[in-house]
């Protein structure tokens, strides 16, 4: 089986049927999508697939049609993106265990919506459980990434 | 009382013989104890301080948080009490947890467990403070809890930073051949500004770590501080945000093997059959074992990859058996009911006399009402795990925990082997809450690495494993009476409380022979030790076995009754025709403390003016571990439901040591709080939970989250905790907002079973 895995090819003998997320986590040893649920349900595993948002726990590998990028690929030679350097401007996380996956979807949301309003940052986020409740910081952080991203375009 | 005098004596003697925790820091330097948990370092070349620092010959600096970082930001704030003294800035350290070790037990945590409230400064209350401090480091329990992390560290942290920055000033004033008070600190150097000349620290360490020290040192005061009381960036958000490998679940181990666990669900029992022929065909499948503990009896199933140790345990047919079958919610109900109005009760609070008031009241100006909670799960974000490498008779764990030698006690004893040969490597926690004291995953863990021949073995449970197998925030009944007076305010109050009591079987869980006679503090706590002045006020706990696994979840009792205590005292004023506000304002007008907040937040929230229309506003007040908190909840409705639209939170810690995380604690807790009054609860059926992930376990999700405004005040005289405190009020604001906006009474939680949220 082919993966292509922030932007390296990898040849894997596994079953059609492992979830993408064990597959990066345990084949792979990325660990950056956390496992959090196994039903898609908390988005902890949160990959993006040709710039897609997916929960890679509940996604068998043998549909993985496409480029995946996992937080470990998202800042290339140690330069944070804008999402990230937002989420360290606003001091976002707590625990951090869920930030892997919000990072990925409020990137997947911005390269999508430049300007998303409040309702729109709900309706991307709100697959992503955060237990520690770092929703607040969030919305500012995504806004916050909103503009830098905009000032630098 | 000569008696008693010796043996405190002699508790006294064997504290400070046996470990250096409290303020023994300064002579850790001197007189270097074998225990010192870091020694080991020396070996590596690096000057071992005390128990939170070392500095090495390049220069790093190494400061050693005591307590789990799991969101609360210890290793952040902690590491800046050391880092202010020293003289340090936080980007030019490392922080790292520091090993399982008595010298990291946590007195402040102790201290709070003591049946006197915050604000009681009587001697009786203050002498049990200051014993606790002794039992405690005979104790010695190196446990994160209790919100008491700062509270605990304050003077402790700040001495190690200070003693150590005297240390490398006497070294440089030694090579120099002057006085080290001529000398001054300042980013990891020792100067002399009458030649200009600096000498760094990893250059002095050696020299300094044996250099003799006073203990007294003088700690610099707030007006000194350069980080302490200032918001700093975390030290570990960059590790955060770029995914680093830095949870439990992201342990690497040479050669290391995968596994899972099947525990049975049904409350404390064991298995009937096993077959495992289907899953030892599944592939990867290294070996099936069965488990067999105190703590829990089932199976787990080793692979060389997690997701197919959990297909195989999937594919395992197991019987389990069944003990307690008719243990479902009509139980727990009729449990709690018969407790509640007959149990044996333990009265934790009795001014006046009650009964007198009761016995001579007009029947219509007594207000009655009795509430209930739910059993809750902790549902942290990060699945219970432990990885475990039993080689040569030693056991090394790494996992996410918050009581190192607890843990390291337990699973020493579940391999047989001395406590001294297991070593509990703590992690990042993906959440903790309260679940990651317990043991149980540590011990399974231990109990696989036995059957892999020395390999190591990461074990991951299932969220389904983690649901089932969690030890659950108690259910609880209350029941409440007050006798209104002529001016509105209650003449009497009268609080029972029935709840599974949490301390004993805990402590038995980690000590089997242990039993914690008297009464559980955390039946009542938050309805026993609240400031208002009552005439005749009677706070009872009643202990109620019920048969379900509990154990401490974020705020543990107060979070039970803040909800039951805030929401009565909503419903008195209402009875009387007062605001909510002025009652309490009245009501607590012997604590300013406490009516400085109400201020506050009545001014946060524009309390004196009309909502809106279509919304509402509740008020609560909750002073839990050491912290006084007032929140307002704003709520709006529509012909869809009800929304949380803002809460705001005065908060007073008394001292806050980074008001940047402090505000995001309380965003945080009451983020906690919001999630258990929308929705969450946990049902059993024929004696075992039915819920099993988020689907039906869920929490606020960002769509419903409201705005949270926190304000900050500290004229509390005493520093109180951080990671609890704005979790209790929560729930009691939403419902007297919900009983503002809708005239209907919501005394039973989750709300959701009575209204609807959006």
């Amino acid at each position: 089986m082919e993966l292509t895995v922030n932007g390296q090819r990898h040849s894997l003998d596994i079953e059609s049927d492992m979830p993408l997320l064990w597959v990066l986590r345990d084949e792979l040893g990325m660990m950056g999508p956390k496992f959090g649920c196994g039903i898609g349900a908390c988005g902890a595993c949160t990959v993006l697939i040709d710039g897609v948002p997916e929960r890679s726990c509940a996604l068998p590998v043998q549909y993985v049609e496409g480029a995946v990028t996992t937080i470990d690929g998202l800042s290339g030679d140690g330069v944070l993106t804008a999402v990230q350097e937002a989420w360290i401007a606003e001091q976002v996380a707590q625990c951090g265990y869920c930030q892997a996956g919000q990072i990925m979807s409020a990137t997947a949301l911005l390269a999508s919506n430049p300007a998303p309003s409040d309702a729109d940052i709900d309706e991307a986020m709100s697959g992503n459980l955060c237990r520690c409740g770092t929703y607040p910081r969030i919305r500012t952080a995504i806004k916050r990434a909103a503009s830098t991203q905009s000032a630098r375009s | 009382m000569a008696s008693v005098g010796k043996i405190a004596r002699r508790t006294f003697l064997i504290g400070t013989a046996a470990i250096a925790g409290g303020l023994a820091v300064g002579a850790y330097a001197y007189r270097r104890p074998p225990d010192n948990p870091l020694a080991a370092r020396a070996d590596d070349g690096e000057a071992v301080f005390n128990p939170y620092l070392t500095i090495a010959p390049d220069e790093t600096i190494t400061i050693f948080v005591p307590r789990a970082e799991m969101g609360q930001g210890v290793s952040t704030t902690l590491a800046a009490l050391v880092a202010e003294e020293l003289d340090v800035s936080l980007e030019s350290v490392v922080v790292e947890h520091g090993p399982a070790s008595e010298a990291y037990a946590n007195i402040a945590m102790l201290e709070d467990g003591l049946p006197f409230p915050t604000y009681d400064e009587s001697t009786i209350a203050t002498i049990a403070r200051s014993g606790v401090g002794i039992a405690g480091k005979f104790l010695a329990l190196h446990v994160t809890g209790g919100s008491s992390s700062t509270v605990d560290a304050f003077e402790k942290m700040r001495q190690g930073g200070a003693t150590a920055r005297e240390a490398l000033k006497q070294a440089a004033a030694t090579r120099w051949g002057v006085q080290p008070a001529d000398l001054e600190t300042n980013a990891g150097s020792v100067r002399n500004p009458s030649t200009g000349e600096t000498l760094s620290y990893g250059t002095l360490a050696a020299e300094a770590a044996e250099a003799p020290v006073s203990r007294d040192i003088p700690l610099r005061g707030p007006e000194d501080w350069k980080l302490l009381g200032k918001s700093q960036p975390r030290t570990d958000m960059r590790a955060k945000v770029i995914g680093a490998p830095i949870f439990g679940v992201d342990v690497a181990q040479p050669d290391m093997l995968h596994a899972t666990v099947r525990i049975n669900p049904h409350f404390g029992g064991g298995v009937l059959a096993l077959d495992t022929e289907a899953a030892r065909q599944i592939r990867g499948v290294h070996s099936i074992i069965e488990i067999d503990h105190r703590l829990g009896r089932g199976f787990a199933v080793i692979a060389d990859n997690t997701w197919r140790a959990f297909m195989a345990a999937d594919a395992v047919a197991v019987e389990w058996e069944k003990p307690n079958s008719t243990l479902d919610d009509a139980a727990v109900s009729e449990l709690l009911a018969a407790a509640v109005g007959a149990g044996s009760r333990d009265v934790m609070r009795d001014d006046g006399d009650t009964d007198i008031v009761f016995a001579d009241h007009a029947r219509d100006r007594i207000v009655e009402a009795e509430y209930h909670v739910p059993y809750l799960a902790h549902a942290a974000m990060e699945p219970m795990n432990a990885t475990a490498r039993f080689a040569d008779g030693k056991l090394d764990l790494w996992l996410p925990n918050q009581a190192p030698n607890l843990i390291q006690a337990v699973a020493a004893a579940a391999l047989d082997i001395p406590t001294a040969d297991c070593t509990v490597n703590t992690t990042s926690l993906g959440g903790g809450f309260g679940r990651r004291v317990e043991p149980d995953v540590a011990v399974y863990a231990a109990l696989i690495a036995r059957e892999t021949g020395g390999r190591p073995v990461k074990v991951i449970w299932t969220r389904e494993e983690d649901i089932a197998h969690d030890y659950y925030r108690p259910a609880a009944t209350g029941r409440l009476r007050a006798a209104l007076g002529a001016d509105g305010l209650p003449e009497a109050l009268d609080i029972v409380v029935a709840a599974p009591p949490i301390f004993s079987p805990m402590a038995s869980r980690f000590y089997p022979s242990i039993s914690l006679p008297g009464p559980d503090k955390s039946i009542v706590d938050g309805a026993f030790n609240q400031p208002y002045a009552i005439a005749n006020y009677r706070v009872a706990g009643v202990k109620a076995d019920i048969g379900v696994p509990v154990g401490i979840w974020r705020s543990v009792g107060n979070s039970i009754n803040g909800f039951f205590h805030e929401c009565f005292m909503d419903e008195l004023a209402a009875s009387s025709g007062m605001d909510p506000l002025e009652y309490r304002l009245k009501l607590m007008a012997s604590y300013p403390v406490a009516t400085a907040l109400l201020e506050k937040v009545a001014d946060m929230s524009d309390w004196r003016s009309q909502p809106a229309e279509g919304r509402a506003r509740g008020l609560a007040f909750t002073l839990s571990f050491g912290t006084w908190v007032a929140e307002v909840v704003e709520i709006s409705r529509d012909d869809r439901g009800i929304r949380v639209e803002n809460v705001w939170c005065a908060a007073d810690p008394g001292t806050v040591l980074d008001p940047g995380i402090f505000e995001a604690q309380m965003m945080s807790g009451i983020v906690f709080g919001l999630s258990a009054a929308l929705g969450q609860e946990i049902t059993l059926s024929e004696g075992r939970v039915q819920q099993s992930n988020f689907h039906d376990f869920d929490a606020l999700r960002i769509d419903r989250c409201p705005a949270i405004h926190v304000e900050i005040l500290q004229n509390a005289p005493r520093m109180g905790g951080a990671g609890e405190p704005s979790t209790p009020p929560v729930a009691a604001a939403l419902g007297n907002a919900i009983f503002a906006l809708t005239g209907e009474r919501l005394r039973r939680m989750p709300f959701t079973h009575d209204v609807t949220f959006v």
